[in-house]
């Protein structure tokens, strides 16, 4: 299995849909530092994710959600958070670790 | 001898990303903070992704969060330069979900064509 890492804002690239197009059903996706945005409820990527977590693990990394003013509350229903050390057992959970940068 | 001194020019600080990810969010704020020194007019305006420089509650403690410095106190001070003058585009802010009451300071939202009229009226524009 293989963990994807997102660290780009969905307004800013098209990292995470790229991510999206060439994941493979059941591999995880972590979205971390300006990725975190992907995870929140009422933006206009919240159809995209609500459609991805029927096919991907996705992970929201919370001190970096924490860092931007936001918290779990609001994040997309289905959306797993983790923490530093949860990035490290994902990390040596998968055999690879692409990071879209 | 007649020195130019006491010029005031009109300084817009065009805002465009988020903040932590890249350094541009504090590099603004400080050059923000150099211009109100000076005692020149001085506007901002965030845009795109700019818009998450204002969201309330940014929490990022070195002993549980990311440990850097929470810069975004700092806008609530700006009012103490007399940097008065903050505004959002709309577009922007509701693509994202928020209001202004997801915002830190008081802030004006303008739409395109407003957005457009506040550049026209500078004398100059620094982006970021």
């Amino acid at each position: 299995m293989l963990l994807h890492t997102v660290n780009k804002s969905p307004f800013e690239k098209n990292s995470l849909e790229s991510c999206l197009r060439i994941a493979n059903q059941g591999h995880s996706i972590l979205l971390f530092e300006d990725g975190v945005y992907a995870a929140l409820k009422g933006t206009r990527f919240e159809t995209l994710l609500t459609e991805a977590i029927k096919s991907y693990n996705i992970y929201v990394l919370v001190p970096d959600l924490e860092a931007r003013g936001m918290r779990m509350d609001n994040v997309i229903e289905g959306i797993k958070p983790t923490d530093y050390a949860g990035f490290v057992d994902l990390a040596v959970e998968n055999k690879t670790v692409p990071a879209w940068l | 001898m007649m020195e130019e001194e006491g010029v005031i020019k009109k300084f817009l600080y065009l805002n465009r990303k988020a903040p932590y990810g890249t350094v541009y969010a504090l590099e603004s704020l400080e050059v923000i903070l150099v211009g109100a020194a000076f005692e020149q007019d001085v506007s901002l305006a965030f845009i795109d992704d700019g818009i998450y420089q204002l969201k309330k509650n940014q929490q990022t403690s070195v002993s549980s969060g990311i440990g850097v410095k929470d810069f975004s106190k700092t806008y609530r001070a700006l009012e103490g330069y007399d940097v008065e003058k903050v505004y959002v585009d709309k577009k922007s802010m509701e693509e994202r979900g928020l209001t202004e009451d997801d915002l830190l300071v008081d802030i004006e939202v303008l739409d395109e064509a407003q957005m457009a009229e506040l550049m026209e009226q500078q004398d100059v524009v620094l982006s970021f």
